[in-house]
């Protein structure tokens, strides 16, 4: 047994992204100017942005990790940590979902193709992809918590055959929410199950109606063997993991990604602070096992 | 004559006459130091530019209670028998407002530069055992973890540090119980400690050694090394003393706190009722962590011109006792005082030692000093100690 997964782990590593000597190393405050590739609208109030880096130098050394996300700037404005959403594996097109709702959101849907912005980046800890190795993999996703696992998901389908079963369980509001609908399709014939819901229907849906926890009830989990991804609201995030824990899965394989104010997205500024660590530097994603307690604690 | 040593090196003790301080001052001066002392101004001891010794608090000391601050003659005329005021070295290596990126907008996007360190070397006189530790502590924030603060390295690598030996403890210090002082420990260039007409003199570090060597120093009497190094023991041994003693009814109680197993003791009663207690008296003015010579919270700001062309990236000191702290999309994580309270302790005594393997406590009291409603963290603990299970 230790050989086979030995191989499987040699063999895997080499089409996985591994984490790399990064931009921020050198100066972490410097942001690096891009452009605006392409901006495609998803949803209503949500677009997704194609950055190039200016600088080749800067683009050849930018490498992310699944889960990873960019300070993106817009001087004067300020800064956005949003989570890139593209494939690891193509650093150079890097994809952000952003939902406009705030200073710097709202900014930036002001901007068109081609205009420059500026990123900080990559910065945070990642899926730990690579040591589900084996193992059913499942995603629980809800809303604007999808992009952030779609790195993870084009990691997942480029290594396919070295994992168990891979789902994933998406719900958003409504289904005119639901992002990425047009890629479902190539994730199902790449081997991945995906169950969706909606918390309210409309006319012609004819899918599942609940939130994202009640998706565990239509499949069958092998616990002993299953990584639990999961990002979204934090009460979803929770209730999911309750769901998972429920049915055996270890806390220690269950990972979320917590959102908190990160400004600085290096560990100076404090803002992030969640307990036993910065959610910007050791964060955002951790295991249930570490963070649980805190994040169970109301106003922590 | 006898055969008199003309250079001196680290690990070595020297004596200096008082006025010869400004000596130290002028050797420093001349290698190109901005020098930093304490001074009073607007009735508090604060560290600011100084150029002769005669501006130092000479005889000066500093009563400090719970939100209370007073400055008094002494009846000795001791050079550094005040304790700790307001400022810190926080105040000079994580300033309060500094410029971390400048931009301007160009006619395809933005160039944008890290502003040079370019100010003298800072040689700042006067700190404290507990000072120090404070600074390391910054350092483990700036410095010792994956990222390293540019401005903060250029400073500090700059610094020239001249640390006092404590004669006297406040009420507000607790020092002997975190283990920062009252002695003068490593960590600076020269360390002082002061003996009736005359400095013994620490030599730390060669640089130190090398301005030492401009000065017009002697030899060390035995009897003067041994009553130098018995000062800051027998302060150590009497704040341990005072802990048991009881004061009148207008004495302010002596601090101290017990540090052990504090981490799991506040973040295992995260929903105690003294937090509720405590923030029915925090006012969340934020003093605490300003004065705190280790909360490094900021927060960047954006300041354009009026063209918009040209912006500056301002770091400015933040505060955990504010809703902006933890501000989200989604909402406030923090919108109570109780809730900022409580992050601000724990971290400070508890997860601090999770992040950076020390306590983010030095024990100098100015929390307690300058909090206007006197709450003070060592109550709070033993509050929360002495009802844990």
């Amino acid at each position: 047994m230790t050989n086979v997964s030995t191989n499987v782990a040699a063999s895997a590593s080499a089409q996985m992204i591994a984490a790399a000597p990064t931009v921020p190393a050198n100066d972490p405050l410097r942001p690096h100017a891009a452009r605006i590739v392409s901006i495609r609208p998803e949803v209503a109030g949500i677009a997704t942005y194609e950055l190039e880096l200016d600088d080749p130098a800067t683009r050849d050394l930018y490498r992310f990790r699944p889960g990873q996300f960019n300070m993106l700037y817009l001087p004067g404005i300020g800064e956005a940590a949003i989570s890139i959403s593209s494939d690891p594996g193509a650093p150079e097109r890097l994809l952000h979902t952003v939902r406009a709702v705030g200073n710097v959101t709202q900014a930036l849907a002001r901007q068109r193709v081609n205009d420059r912005i500026l990123l900080r980046g990559p910065f945070g800890s990642a899926w730990p992809v690579e040591d589900g190795l084996g193992c059913d993999v499942i995603l629980a996703a809800g809303g604007l918590g999808l992009p952030p696992l779609r790195p993870a998901i084009h990691e997942l389908m480029r290594n396919r055959g070295d994992f168990g079963r891979v789902l994933l369980l998406y719900g958003a509001r409504k289904p005119a929410d639901l992002l990425y609908t047009d890629e479902y399709e190539t994730w199902r014939n790449a081997g991945i199950e995906i169950e969706v819901t909606v918390d309210l229907g409309d006319a012609n849906w004819t899918g599942h109606i609940g939130v994202v926890p009640t998706l565990f009830d239509r499949v069958a989990l092998d616990a002993g063997r299953t990584r639990l991804f999961t990002c979204g609201p934090e009460i979803m995030m929770r209730f999911v993991i309750y769901e998972a824990l429920d049915r055996g899965v270890a806390a220690e394989h269950a990972f979320l990604s917590i959102e908190r104010n990160m400004n600085c997205a290096v560990g100076f500024c404090g803002h992030c602070q969640l307990g036993p660590a910065f959610a910007c530097k050791e964060g955002p994603v951790f295991t249930w096992r570490r963070m649980g307690p805190f994040v169970e604690t109301e106003e922590f | 004559m006898t055969d008199r040593r003309t250079t001196t090196a680290p690990g070595d003790a020297v004596a200096l006459a008082k006025t010869d301080l400004q000596q130290v001052l002028d050797a420093l001066r001349q290698a190109g130091y901005r020098t930093i002392g304490p001074r009073p101004s607007q009735g508090a001891i604060v560290f600011d530019d100084i150029e002769r010794v005669e501006q130092l608090p000479i005889g000066m000391i500093d009563e400090q209670d719970g939100g209370r601050y007073r400055l008094r003659e002494s009846d000795e005329a001791g050079w550094f028998d005040y304790v700790v005021g307001p400022h810190s070295l926080k105040n000079f290596l994580f300033p309060p407002r500094e410029c971390v990126q400048e931009l301007v907008q160009l006619d395809d996007g933005w160039e944008c530069r890290t502003p040079p360190e370019t100010g003298p070397p800072l040689a700042v006189i006067g700190v404290r055992g507990c000072d120090l530790h404070a600074l390391a502590v910054q350092d483990r924030t700036f410095l010792e973890g994956p990222y390293v603060d540019p401005g903060y390295q250029a400073r500090r690598e700059k610094l020239f540090l001249v640390a006092v030996n404590c004669r006297r403890a406040a009420a507000t210090c607790f020092c002997h119980s975190m283990q920062t002082g009252p002695a003068v420990r490593g960590g600076y260039d020269l360390a002082l400690t002061e003996l009736e007409d005359r400095f013994v003199v620490d030599i730390g570090t060669d640089r130190g050694a090398a301005v030492m060597d401009r000065v017009a120093w002697s030899e060390c009497a035995t009897e003067d090394l041994a009553q130098a190094r018995a000062l800051p023991a027998d302060l150590e041994r009497a704040m341990h003393a005072r802990e048991s003693e009881h004061g009148g009814p207008d004495e302010p109680r002596q601090r101290r706190m017990d540090p052990t197993g504090i981490r799991d003791l506040l973040l295992g009663n995260l929903e105690h009722p003294r937090w509720d207690d405590v923030a029915a008296r925090c006012l969340g003015c934020t003093n605490c962590t300003m004065v705190c010579p280790t909360c490094f919270c900021s927060t960047v700001e954006e300041v354009a011109d009026l063209s918009g062309e040209h912006v500056r990236r301002e770091r400015a000191w933040a505060s955990c006792f504010t809703e902006e702290h933890s501000y989200l999309a989604s909402g406030v994580v923090r919108p109570t005082i109780r809730s900022q309270y409580r992050q601000w302790l724990t971290h400070k005594l508890a997860s601090w030692i999770d992040q950076f393997g020390t306590s983010g406590c030095i024990g100098c009291g100015r929390c307690i000093t300058w909090c206007p409603v006197g709450i003070d963290l060592t109550e709070e603990v033993a509050a929360i100690r002495g009802d844990a299970p």
